[in-house]
């Protein structure tokens, strides 16, 4: 009997992602989920640039790869050529919340009909361990070694939330991978975007909280817990808006 | 075909049009602004797509996607603007993929004036961001030029692979004269584009990218744009020569500045000085063998090149020229443009110096 099997969405690359670190986990949803709805072979993905920059290396499907926070503007253009087509975007804490705001919050905004995965790790890894716009208070970054603190270096920046405030987004939501039961409501939350966005609802979020073992300094079991227990402090949880179900 | 009275930027755009552009993506900066607006209006209405971007990054970045899917898509900026999409057009460039720029030069450095100048036209021709790269650049000097070289740069862009721009400063975009427009071209008629990322639809797919980390494969890729960029040299630099044949006095200049140094060529003749002019009009690749065939000829004494800067495109007529012939400037920056007077007096000067020093 057959319990599981790869999907095809993935391509046999071995990917370079660090021992412990989840973004393979949330790259196997992304694939298993387009896969499932049928959406592979009509599907454009958008790689950013960080950890992820080899994206279009793993997604079996037509990739781009966009500048340093510019993925939801390369999708704008696609889509908005190709309506019928699949594009999600697929973009990291720097890229989305720091130097691509801009991006993020008019995609966002004019409702483009796509689906941006947000992979929140609290931390710049591809260029080692500099703060993100989403580095919690205290946390240790090579630009912040003795911790984020709020008088020098701000507030970590809730993406949810904020576009939440926006009126055109049709599905926000927030989810984790730092246990199995968690990694499944973010299979689910994926998996309901991207039926979103094929029925032409409109601008769907998913952010996805990620370990990042690595530039944590942690094992990779204490860095799961460190997601579970503190990331989500700072970044709960949860739908932020599912016109589906009437939450505005 | 009759002509019709049409402003420079909405000569633009009907040049992109009918030559199959079905993606516009902009943002206000004068004096393109007739751009987006005209496009605002229009594309809707022949089944093209218009998005007023939050950014000119963004507005770049919509061009890569929208002509990475394989349509043909266009951006059109000025000066200060068309310096922030410099990032997109090299990731365009080293992905390779086909668009078109517009810039309506405006006076600079920084935010500048808004008056015509010619300022960009390093920034255009010697790659404009980082990396080593070219665009096809064509310069218009009439609103029909201006339909007519946005039309051929979309051909020219797909044949290489290539983004183009058109570079014109402000006077071109604003400037209103007869033109006759070509028939709007069938989007079937345009040749198909495998590699474009628009869904693999069981094929093999596509990748659009500009990492290319290892060194191995990098300068192999970067050798290949530049075998593209020679192709380009040898197939089309094109300029126009007005009454060169005898010219003892060479004028050369682009867009605007062409039109008034041609009527300087004519009143310096009027007065018995044997003047022509060469007018470029690719500026990338530059039409060196304009000039070098001119150098060789013995009745020539002089180049002097008037532009709407301090001296850019003086630097490739020199290169063209190479030391055969003394090469002259003279130029006027912060959105003042040279009366023909202005000229005609510096061109007497170029020769008179010219024959004093042989």
């Amino acid at each position: 009997m057959k319990v599981f099997e790869k999907t095809k969405m993935l391509t046999d690359a071995h990917m370079h992602y660090c021992p412990g670190c989840t973004h393979g986990i949330v790259h196997r949803l992304v694939a298993e989920s387009i896969e499932e709805l049928g959406l592979q072979e009509k599907c454009i993905g958008i790689a950013p640039v960080g950890c992820a920059v080899f994206a279009y290396d793993y997604f079996n499907c037509d990739m781009q790869e966009a500048a340093h926070g510019r993925a939801p503007a390369v999708a704008t253009g696609i889509k908005r050529c190709l309506p019928d087509r699949t594009v999600f975007v697929y973009q990291g804490d720097g890229d989305l919340a720091s130097i691509g705001m801009a991006e993020t919050v008019h995609a966002a905004a004019r409702g483009e009909n796509i689906t941006i995965i947000f992979i929140n790790n609290s931390i710049y890894g591809m260029t080692g361990g500099q703060m993100a716009p989403t580095t919690l208070i205290g946390q240790k970054a090579t630009t912040c070694q003795n911790g984020r603190d709020p008088a020098v270096n701000g507030y970590p920046i809730r993406v949810c939330e904020l576009l939440a405030t926006l009126d055109a987004p049709y599905y926000i939501e927030r989810v984790s991978t730092h246990d199995v039961k968690h990694v499944i409501a973010a299979k689910r939350a994926i998996k309901k975007a991207l039926k979103f966005q094929s029925e032409g609802r409109g601008y769907t979020f998913i952010e996805v909280l990620v370990s990042c073992p690595t530039n944590w300094h942690m094992r990779p079991v204490d860095a799961l817990r460190f997601m579970g227990e503190e990331c989500t402090k700072t970044f709960p949880l949860g739908v932020y808006r599912d016109k589906s179900e009437g939450k505005e | 075909m009759s002509k019709i009275l049409l402003h420079g930027t909405e000569a633009i755009c009907e040049g992109a049009m009918r030559n199959g552009c079905r993606a516009f993506f902009g943002y206000p900066i004068t004096p393109q602004n007739e751009v987006p607006e005209y496009m605002s209006v229009k594309m809707p209405q022949i089944g093209g797509v218009f998005v007023q971007a939050e950014s000119e990054v963004a507005a770049i970045n919509m061009v890569y996607g929208a002509a990475g899917a394989g349509i043909r898509a266009m951006t059109s900026s000025s000066s200060p603007g068309v310096s922030l999409k410099q990032e997109g057009i090299s990731y365009i460039a080293c992905a390779r993929i086909p668009c078109v720029v517009v810039n309506i030069m405006r006076a600079g450095p920084g935010l500048g004036g808004i008056l015509p100048a010619q300022g960009d036209y390093f920034q255009a021709t010697k790659g404009g961001g980082h990396g080593d790269y070219h665009l096809i650049v064509l310069a218009p000097s009439s609103a029909q030029e201006a339909c007519d070289f946005t039309y051929r740069a979309f051909d020219l862009a797909d044949r290489y692979r290539v983004p183009a721009m058109i570079l014109a400063d402000g006077m071109i975009g604003q400037i209103m004269e007869p033109v006759e427009l070509p028939p709007m071209r069938p989007l079937s008629d345009i040749p198909e584009k495998p590699w474009a990322t628009s869904g693999h639809y069981g094929k093999d797919r596509r990748i659009l990218n500009s990492l290319i980390i290892k060194p191995e494969q990098l300068e192999p890729h970067v050798n290949e744009l530049q075998r593209t960029y020679n192709e380009i040299y040898a197939n089309e630099r094109k300029a126009e020569q007005y009454k060169t044949e005898d010219a003892e006095i060479i004028l050369t200049a682009y867009g605007t500045v062409a039109r008034i140094c041609k009527s300087a060529v004519d009143q310096l003749r009027a007065q018995g000085v044997k003047a022509g002019c060469i007018r470029p009009i690719t500026l990338y690749p530059f039409p060196d063998d304009a000039f070098s065939s001119n150098a060789e000829r013995a009745d020539c004494k002089a180049f002097l090149s008037v532009e709407l800067s301090l001296g850019q495109m003086v630097e490739d007529v020199r290169l063209a020229v190479n030391g055969k012939k003394p090469v002259y400037f003279y130029g006027r920056t912060g959105g003042n443009v040279p009366e023909e007077e202005e000229i005609v007096e510096a061109a007497k000067g170029a020769l008179g110096k010219a024959k004093s020093e042989l």
